[in-house]
């Protein structure tokens, strides 16, 4: 069995509207291992949860261009039968949404539609797949599963909704696990716990996952690599450790710096990302966040031309800046310094 | 569930009531706010040339000297236990349901009215079912082909069919399929129980014309809907399940979006009787519809009465099995 999962190569996921083509996910590129976790980080509109829903082939149906490699444990998806890959989903790879309440159905009960997951992939019989659905609710932590597994999703709390959409993907062990914004939707005190489930059942299930989020707290604890999505592009890209303490991109720089911290002091305001996201129709020319990057004036105008190819800047650290290494250190020594426009960019160590 | 049953059961009853009142409101209360007196509201129980011992006769037979309270006390028990009429020489029995004696006739109307119900019942149940099927699946097609041909031709049929009135399209229907070329000639009322063929023959035409209306709107209504629906997140994770297609548009996405449906067409039902009347006057069966028309023309008010109590009294149960078909369907409104 080899190591790595899943391999994408050069994704690109397109759809023309009629206002022009809209580039949702431009060129992206990484790998996950078995039992790894991946948090793919961006702002709304970045193109990350268009790329999970690539990987689960349900941009289908809809009029999206695909284009690039999608492997599965060595198995193409890019233009495989839609038969195909219909079978590996919910089975050999299963989603989790953001908004539990709306994405389960409102008409059947919780349990039945657990069992439905279970029985798409399994010859099993309705008392089988019923029993399955009860022994995975008492798995996710919700009490007297046998009693909630009759209850509809209205019945449930916020929590335990999205723990029974985990019960769900997880009915069939899949392989790989996409947790699309988990604990966007949940209360403060609520998304701890679920993403500690999230953790826990990764131990002993040993999927695969990936973490999409805009929240680089929800990332930091869980992931072992961290893709930063920027306009549909990949702004930087490496293991978690060394895009939390060595970030290299300045989006990335802004992320960390607009996250609220406990374990610092709060001596300065958060610093918020100016601007908003570009348009992914007129996605701007050279680098896409040169509009709204305090350092693009530094190279000389190759922000603006060029569009930055993904450079080393450490072994397995790849960012997608025009900034050459002294550059870099310097802007970043001078937020480390805390000047008045980009003051307090966290610079301790360790875990954030 | 039970409960939930039982409560609308109880509301349902006193829904009842307060429609019987409004009923004998508009046809006793209103003449007599109006100026008339109970010796005029008798008189036109008499029939051409009353002469003043007949109408008193009337007048004491009905009771119509009583308190209003009194009155309408025996209308309603009446209509639930029949009452025996007693002109102090004779008495009359009119059996329940009692809505009175037939100006025209001087017969208790509801017997009157039951021979025409088998062919209302019959018409409106097919056409309803015609409709539900038609226009759902109609819709369903549209919905999941949005943007196609098929989807354009069949909404462009749908606003045809919501635009054109039954009294247009039956007689479109009747000049070609019952004269031009005769597949359906001689349409006319034929009991079920008396030879099954031969009543869905008769019936075909009528069906399509009441149904077309209804279905157009169904159609439309549900190819809304289902676009809703469709792109609704419990889609997504139905597909996430790896359900194939199917399974995701039929068990998913119309299980949704027919409960709206359900509602309209349970009013739908309850309403029926006035595209009922127009059907049946442009092909001559002689139903519930017709009997409604004579009825204003001859200005026999217990015939009208019936009528209305009756067409109420369905629109009252249509609404209770609506409530408790939706609860069947929605799980979060049993409560």
């Amino acid at each position: 069995m080899p190591e790595t999962l899943l391999e994408v190569r050069d994704l690109r996921i397109q759809f023309p509207t009629g206002d022009g083509l809209v580039k949702a996910v431009d060129g992206v590129s990484f790998s996950l291992d078995r039992g790894a976790t991946l948090g793919i980080v961006g702002e709304s509109g970045s193109g990350k949860s268009v790329t999970s829903l690539g990987i689960m082939g349900l941009h289908q149906g809809t009029n999206a261009q695909i284009s690039g490699n999608i492997r599965l444990d060595g198995e193409e998806l890019v233009g495989a039968p839609s038969s195909r890959v219909r079978e590996l989903r919910g089975s050999k790879m299963a989603m989790i949404f953001q908004d539990p309440l709306s994405a389960l159905h409102p008409y059947y009960t919780v349990g039945a539609q657990i069992a439905e997951a279970y029985l798409v992939h399994n010859e099993v019989g309705k008392k089988v797949a019923r029993k399955h659905a009860v022994d995975m609710l008492g798995r996710v932590g919700i009490p007297q599963p046998a009693a909630r597994v009759d209850d509809y999703p209205h019945q449930f709390s916020g929590g335990m909704r999205q723990r029974a959409m985990i019960a769900m993907a997880l009915s069939c062990d899949p392989e790989l696990l996409i947790a699309d914004e988990p604990t966007t939707a949940l209360d403060v005190t609520v998304q701890a716990q679920i993403l500690d489930l999230i953790w826990d059942l990764q131990q002993e299930y040993h999927s695969a996952v990936i973490i999409i989020t805009h929240d680089l707290g929800v990332v930091a604890e869980l992931s072992d690599d961290i893709l930063v999505m920027y306009a549909g592009r990949m702004a930087e890209y490496g293991k978690a450790e060394d895009v939390f303490d060595r970030p290299g991109h300045p989006y990335t720089w802004g992320l960390l710096a607009s996250m609220p911290r406990i374990d610092e002091a709060r001596l300065e305001r958060l610093i918020p990302i100016k601007g908003t996201p570009p348009s992914l129709i007129n996605v701007p020319s050279g680098c896409p966040f040169h509009p709204r990057c305090r350092y693009a004036g530094l190279t000389n105008g190759r922000s603006q031309a060029e569009v930055p190819s993904l450079r080393e800047v450490e072994p397995g650290h790849l960012v997608a800046c025009h900034l050459t290494g002294d550059q870099r250190r310097i802007a970043r020594a001078e937020q480390a310094l805390g000047d008045i426009e980009a003051p307090a960019v966290p610079t301790t160590q360790g875990d954030v | 569930m039970i409960t939930f049953i039982i409560r609308r059961l109880i509301a349902t009853i006193f829904l009842l009531i307060v429609v019987s009142m409004i009923v004998y409101a508009i046809f006793f209360l209103i003449p007599r706010l109006a100026g008339q007196n109970t010796y005029q509201l008798a008189t036109q129980y008499v029939g051409r040339n009353p002469n003043r011992s007949a109408v008193l006769a009337i007048e004491q037979k009905l009771g119509l000297n009583a308190p209003l309270y009194l009155q309408y006390g025996r209308f309603l028990k009446a209509i639930v236990f029949g009452t025996h009429y007693n002109s102090g020489t004779s008495t009359t029995y009119c059996p329940p349901p009692c809505f009175g004696y037939s100006f025209k006739s001087q017969q208790p109307v509801w017997p009157q009215m039951v021979s025409d119900i088998p062919v209302t019942l019959s018409l409106a149940i097919g056409a309803a079912i015609l409709w539900l099927v038609g226009g759902v699946a109609i819709g369903v097609l549209s919905a999941l082909r949005r943007g196609t041909f098929f989807d354009r031709f069949s909404m462009g049929i749908a606003l045809l069919g919501v635009s054109l009135p039954i009294f247009f399209t039956g007689l479109i229907l009747l000049e070609l399929f019952s004269y031009k070329w005769p597949i359906f000639p001689n349409v006319q009322f034929v009991p079920l129980t008396q030879n099954p063929l031969l009543w869905a023959r008769n019936l075909v035409l009528p069906w399509i014309c009441l149904a077309f209306l209804y279905a157009a709107l169904y159609a439309r209504l549900t190819r809304a809907g289902m676009l809703e629906t469709m792109s609704e997140d419990y889609i997504r994770t139905a597909r996430a399940k790896g359900l194939v297609e199917r399974k995701v548009i039929f068990k998913h996405g119309l299980r949704a979006a027919l409960t709206p449906i359900v509602t309209i067409f349970g009013m739908d039902i309850g309403l029926l009787l006035g595209g009922a009347i127009i059907t049946e006057y442009t092909f001559s069966l002689h139903g519930l519809g017709l009997f409604t028309i004579e009825a204003v023309q001859n200005q026999d008010l217990p015939e009208i009465l019936g009528v209305t109590m009756l067409a109420a009294f369905f629109i009252v149960i249509a609404n209770l099995v609506v409530d408790i078909l939706y609860a069947v369907v929605d799980p979060r409104v049993r409560t």
